[in-house]
């Protein structure tokens, strides 16, 4: 038994080059999911595989790292894939969104606009907008290449007629480049017009699934909606309590077992500089006790 | 007042120190060795080197070892470490029909060439815990035969001389690999084969069993499972000949099911195929039956049942996959369900304001209470 030695960045360059060829592919073909033969990774299916994948194929010595879940760079799963980077690739990591070069996320895109100097990965669970309207991939691959449609605007019709309301609120369909329709991972739709005109290149990777699509850079994207019905991001109606920011996305979080309840960024970095910059939560009278 | 939570870094440390502890457990009690696994503990070992599709004892065991005897831990590990090993290509086909026999049994035939072989089973032992083995003791030598060099010419052989089984051409083409090649629909037999290879046991275990009990009925019979060691060839391209690369041990079932026939072809028995490393008859068998299920398109049988249905099968047969997508759900989802949360008291304030007649749920938990 020899002890094993990994490559940069975990993965062998063989690997790495039928990925970036996958990846390619998939910037030639906005939103198109291209199969890719997606390997073990040292962490479990559905913590962010293809993510890594992704990352692993395109991160060079000289990049710097961000690496965010639920919006934060410290909840353990992030914290876990940073480490894992550091010690197969050693390169730079921080949790400033403008010194990252390459930053792999799960569910959300950070505040702070993204430039063309940087990658935006995205942990991806289910590539396939149409599967939980039609479980098998011989079905949804053609209703691709057909571009039917059809039945998701009929899933979020159906929506409207019981809800009165799209009842989407995370992983909210998008078209991308006036094609293919396309799964953003479990974004909240807050973050999707976020999606669309963005500087940076963005990544999507499921590992499971075998499956990398990609948004390049100022590239449209466009979440399905009605002209009576017009899309609509969510956002609680408060402040954070932290920085007071009105306009960032919010994690609900419950501070005791009486209801009390209080309302901060979900993205800790943007959270952070904005209180460093001296921004702070300005209490309402109205609403100073919650719940 | 609420700090957003820091310390995660720590906190996964202390908790892998915590494994750690927890693994090796009392002190006192002697520590487990890999050969100790690898001997006494070898159908675990079989296990984890079949389903982790790496043929690699002591990596087995130590993976074992590591996943604290969690066998679909331990396989994941193999794989993780299996998928960095360069590829240099592909072993010549295992002459499994040469199988240095260990056990062969058939229930097609009461006697066949070279015989029934027991071997080392389980069967027809009475499931009685068997309390002289907790304190351990001499274990007598057991009786051995010769091998007389006899080649054990497979049932399905047997039966292909008379015509009476499909025969099992080799593949047109170069054979997959759905670790370097992406799974897609409808798979050839090749992929088939593999994916349920590497398939979780239980999986296919319950597939298999749902086979018998009229999902998708084949009629089998297991025309013969043997076990024993093969030679495992390569042929290298440099030196333009074959080189033996060692011995494996494999366990191989030939199911025999029910027949077949066209307007141009007279009926036969169809075969149901399972090959698996080590000694593992359950899953060579039930392999063997969910392979044929995933047949019945192709030999115009009526489908529909989920043993025939090769998509849903194949995506979900692996468990390294699915106890990973399984066991995100740990992970954190706030952002997700603070959209749905959202969403949700949104349209319970539509429904209130058009219902007031209803009590707010607030109201009557506050009745359920005082009830």
């Amino acid at each position: 038994m020899s002890a094993p030695v990994y490559n940069f960045a975990y993965l062998d360059e063989q690997t790495k080059r039928m990925i970036r060829r996958a990846i390619l592919k998939a910037i030639a073909i906005p939103g198109y999911q291209v199969p890719f033969a997606s390997r073990e990774m040292p962490m479990p299916y559905g913590w962010g595989t293809g993510g890594v994948q992704v990352t692993a194929s395109i991160l060079g010595p000289d990049d710097t790292l961000k690496v965010i879940d639920q919006g934060s760079d410290d909840t353990t799963n992030a914290v876990s894939i940073r480490k894992f980077f550091v010690k197969t690739a050693g390169v730079e990591t921080t949790t400033r969104t403008e010194d990252a070069t390459v930053i792999q996320t799960r569910h959300r895109i950070p505040e702070t606009a993204l430039t063309e100097n940087q990658v935006l990965v995205y942990q991806v669970p289910i590539p396939e907008p149409l599967r939980f309207l039609e479980p098998r991939e011989t079905e949804t691959r053609r209703m691709h290449a057909l571009s039917e449609y059809g039945l998701m605007h009929v899933k979020l019709y159906e929506d409207i007629a019981r809800h009165g309301h799209i009842a989407t609120t995370y992983a909210y369909p998008v078209e991308v480049g006036g094609r293919y329709v396309m799964d953003p991972s479990p974004i909240p739709k807050f973050d999707n017009p976020k999606l669309s005109d963005s500087a940076a290149l963005q990544l999507f990777g499921a590992g499971r699934e075998k499956r990398i699509y990609a948004i390049p850079p100022y590239t449209k994207v466009k979440s399905l909606d009605f002209e009576d019905h017009p899309f609509e991001p969510y956002r609680h109606d408060a402040a954070c309590e932290l920085c007071g920011a009105t306009h960032s996305y919010l994690d609900e979080v419950i501070t005791d077992d009486k209801g009390g309840r209080m309302f901060v960024c979900s993205d800790t970095d943007f959270c952070e500089q904005r209180r460093a910059e001296g921004h702070a939560h300005v209490p309402d009278q109205n609403e100073a006790v919650h719940g | 007042m609420y700090v957003a939570v820091k310390g995660g870094e720590r906190a996964i440390d202390n908790a892998h120190k915590l494994l750690a502890d927890a693994r090796r457990g009392d002190r006192a009690v002697p520590e487990i060795s890999l050969d100790q696994i690898d001997n006494q503990l070898a159908l675990a070992v079989d296990r984890v080197m079949s389903e982790g599709s790496l043929y690699d004892r002591e990596l087995a065991a130590l993976a074992i070892k590591q996943a604290r005897g969690d066998l679909i831990e331990a396989i994941f590990l193999l794989r993780a470490y299996r998928t960095t090993l360069p590829r240099f290509g592909a072993s010549e086909p295992l002459e499994t029909g040469s199988m240095d026999i260990r056990r062969r049994v058939s229930a097609t035939f009461k006697d066949l060439p070279g015989g029934q072989v027991l071997g080392p089973t389980f069967d027809y032992t009475h499931r009685l815990l068997d309390h002289a083995l907790a304190d351990g003791g001499e274990i007598e030598e057991p009786a051995t035969a010769s091998a007389d060099g006899a080649r054990f010419r497979s049932v399905a052989e047997l039966l292909a001389d008379d015509g009476l089984i499909e025969g099992d051409e080799a593949p047109a083409g170069e054979v997959g690999d759905l670790t370097r090649e992406p799974l897609s629909f409808p798979a050839g037999r090749d992929l088939r084969l593999q994916n349920l290879a590497r398939g979780d046991e239980g999986f296919l275990l319950a597939l298999g069993y749902s086979t018998q009990r009229g999902f998708g009925r084949t009629h089998p019979f297991a025309g013969e499972i043997r076990y024993g060691s093969v030679d495992v060839e390569f042929f290298a391209e440099d030196a333009g000949f074959t080189v033996p690369l060692g011995t494996i041990f494999m366990t191989e079932c030939q199911m025999v099911n029910q027949f077949a026939g066209s307007a141009t072809r007279a009926p036969c028995f169809t075969r149901g195929y399972g090959l698996v490393f080590g000694q593992s008859e359950r899953k060579a068998m039930a392999m063997a039956l969910v392979d044929r299920s995933l047949r019945a398109r192709e030999l115009g049988e009526e489908t529909g049942s989920p043993a025939q249905d090769e998509e849903f099968v194949l995506s979900h047969s692996d468990n390294v996959q699915a106890t990973g997508f399984v066991e995100h759900l740990k992970l954190p989802h706030y952002v997700d369900f603070q959209s749905e949360l959202g969403l949700l008291r949104k349209l319970q304030a539509e429904f209130h304001a058009a219902n007031p007649q209803i009590d707010t749920p607030k109201d009557s938990a506050m009745q359920d209470a005082a009830e």
